[in-house]
């Protein structure tokens, strides 16, 4: 077979795409498993990356880890999987269990933080982030720092005034700010043509005076390509980048939601067949890179780290009680 | 030592505070070139530059949210809040992100912020520059509140906040601007957060005050001297959290006591503090607890009489004085 080495023209080693390939399965099967856990009573909640893998990893990827700042959403499981955090601290964020980096189990999954990562606390009120990735980049900018910020966030919450606020406040400051919609088609229930009358939100850009990109969000190598353009446009001081990366959310939007209400079966069917895992795994075997010895194992090495995270992380004992009163203020 | 007015203690705080710490900046709308509609920023884009005294786009979310981004980053970030009338569209900001940040992320992440606000009527500013919103953050832990009265302690104060590892809003009484002047020390010193003050001593009852209303606190205190009657003034300078301490002593002290606020009286900041002088120290009183506060009514009028009508002055604070001191 003689596809072409697309990863190779976008500065992407063979390696380098087999750990892609890696995070993008092992955030899927955190996500599965703990749906699993979900309906067995074992947790309270759940709230997917499923279907959104390729564009959070292809994205993270192109970002420099322990350098860049990240201000995510909660769906972003394959990003912060590749900016350091393990199955085992996000089973314990599901589980609640204080050993969780994110909150101490103090907050839903999917509320992901941690300093040592660069990644900013976030909360459930959506886009709230957007404006703190602003905060974070005028401070480097004050400090003459050489990061990025990179915020993401649904498409619907592109509605938000915390989303033109920020993207406004960016662009007058000509900051290194990556805005990442991930546009999964669904606000819960509530389908892209009730949400955005404008054809895509990456036309929002040119409101504030910078490029919108749109870009097929189920292609990893693609989303390195933008975001990478948009790191170093940033880093010039060229300021924001907004980028449209278009998906399709595959599961409900989380374990208290029944997506049978709003979108027929037939259409979820029809974007399994473009799901990104699988058209990723197609790819690296049609160009050679993985083979089925290769794909076995990493599914195996999964597999024994979510077997492993979730055992830890069940056993793993709760924080007293009396805890709660903590860190309303410092010290 | 010199004596200077509110708004210019309000402006040597951040002035010291720049000068010391070069992660202190300031932000918010016609902050710079301007130097605040108020004049609080005034002189500071000359000595610190646009870096540091940022004229923003006109979105107050953006403003604290900007601010908030910064603060976590390790920045100390002093925003303006125009009027605290406009403070609304950055409510979701200060309540759900800054005063969250250490509690949800388990103490790795903190926020030391300070938004400042210019709150009070009596300046014909009419319902939208006129309001006093602090009862609508008064029970939001995680933030602290502070509305000092005096340009001493607003020196000393501004300086604590900005210093202050987790996200202070500092309500500045817009009429104390350049009506109230004092003594102001010009070298560095920081009040505590969260301590309430004595603003003058007595035995017969308890005034307890924030803000203006305790200047006419102050004044009629004075009269009722002339009378015969010593009134004991409390001034509790942080409204969140509450120096419970201060106003159970004070309290106890005379055994009757009058809260008085601008603010609107059902929900404001009185009723929690009549709520702890009931828990702590009942038995102590001599008189039902009094409040004199703005009517409830949505806000400030435009016109002269209907503002006077809602504003609280010295004659007014005398009688509620009075009639509480002949209970």
């Amino acid at each position: 077979m003689t596809t072409t080495k697309r990863h190779e023209e976008a500065g992407l080693t063979d390696q380098q795409v087999l750990d892609m390939y890696y995070y993008m399965l092992l955030a899927r099967k955190i996500d599965e498993r703990q749906w699993l856990l979900n309906r067995a009573g074992k947790v309270p909640f759940v709230i997917s990356c499923q279907g959104q893998e390729a564009a959070q990893v292809g994205a993270a990827f192109a970002l420099q880890k322990g350098h860049d700042y990240l201000c995510p959403y909660y769906r972003d499981l394959g990003l912060v999987l590749v900016f350091g955090q393990t199955a085992r601290d996000c089973m314990l964020s599901a589980f609640a269990k204080p050993e969780d980096p994110n909150s101490g189990g103090r907050q839903m999954p999917g509320h992901f933080g941690g300093r040592k990562w660069n990644i900013l606390t976030g909360s459930s009120p959506v886009t709230t982030q957007v404006p703190h990735a602003v905060g974070i980049a005028l401070a480097g900018k004050m400090q003459k720092k050489d990061f990025v910020v990179y915020t993401s966030f649904g498409e619907g919450s592109s509605n938000q005034g915390d989303f033109h606020e920020g993207a406004n406040f960016a662009g007058v400051h000509k900051l290194p700010v990556i805005f990442f919609c991930e546009n999964n088609k669904y606000a819960i229930s509530v389908p892209l043509k009730k949400q955005l009358a404008c054809e895509s939100v990456a036309d929002r850009a040119i409101g504030y005076g910078f490029k919108g990109v749109r870009v097929d969000g189920n292609d990893p190598i693609e989303v390195y390509r933008v975001v990478k353009e948009a790191r170093e446009r940033g880093l010039r001081g060229e300021g924001p980048t907004l980028i449209e990366a278009v998906m399709y959310r595959l599961v409900p939007h989380s374990s208290d939601d029944d997506d049978r209400t709003y979108r027929t079966r037939e259409e979820v069917e029809e974007a399994k067949k473009k799901d990104p895992i699988l058209l990723f795994a197609q790819y690296l075997k049609e160009c050679g890179v993985m083979d089925e010895a290769q794909e076995q194992a990493i599914a195996e090495r999964v597999q024994q780290e979510v077997d492993e995270a979730t055992e830890y992380a069940e056993n793993a004992p709760y924080a007293a009680p009396e805890s709660a009163l903590l860190h309303v203020y410092g010290e | 030592m010199a004596v200077i007015s509110f708004i210019d203690a309000v402006t040597m705080a951040m002035r010291e505070e720049m000068r010391r710490d070069p992660n202190v900046f300031v932000l918010g709308e016609d902050v710079g070139v301007r130097g605040g509609v108020f004049r609080a920023t005034a002189g500071l884009i000359e000595e610190f530059g646009e870096e540091r005294v940022i004229d923003t786009p006109l979105a107050e979310s953006a403003i604290v949210g900007v601010a908030i981004g910064a603060a976590a980053y390790g920045m100390r970030p002093i925003a303006e809040i125009q009027f605290a009338d406009f403070i609304m569209p950055a409510v979701n900001q200060i309540v759900s992100e800054a005063a969250k940040m250490r509690y949800r992320s388990n103490n790795d992440w903190h926020c030391p912020l300070t938004i400042r606000a210019p709150f009070g009527g009596g300046v014909h500013g009419a319902l939208y520059h006129s309001q006093s919103v602090e009862a609508m953050f008064n029970s939001t832990p995680g933030l602290k509140i502070v509305a000092p009265s005096t340009p001493y302690d607003a020196k000393g104060l501004l300086k604590a906040a900005i210093r202050d590892n987790d996200p202070v809003l500092f309500f500045e009484h817009k009429r104390c601007y350049r009506l109230i002047k004092g003594e102001v020390p010009e070298d560095d010193y920081v009040l505590p957060i969260g301590k309430a003050d004595v603003k003058r001593e007595g035995t017969d009852i308890t005034v307890i005050s924030y803000g203006l209303t305790l200047h006419f606190a102050l004044q009629a205190a004075e009269k009722l001297a002339q009378e015969g009657i010593s009134a004991h003034i409390l001034d509790l300078r942080t409204l969140y959290p509450l120096d419970k301490e201060a106003i159970v002593e004070a309290a106890s002290k005379t055994g009757k006591v009058l809260i008085i606020h601008e603010d609107n009286k059902e929900g404001g900041i009185g009723g929690e503090v009549a709520a702890i002088i009931a828990e702590h120290c009942l038995f102590d009183l001599d008189a039902p607890i009094k409040r004199l506060a703005g009517p409830d009514i949505p806000a400030m009028p435009y016109s002269p009489p209907l503002e006077k009508f809602f504003m609280l002055n010295p004659d007014k604070v005398y009688e509620a004085m009075r009639e509480l001191a002949y209970f």
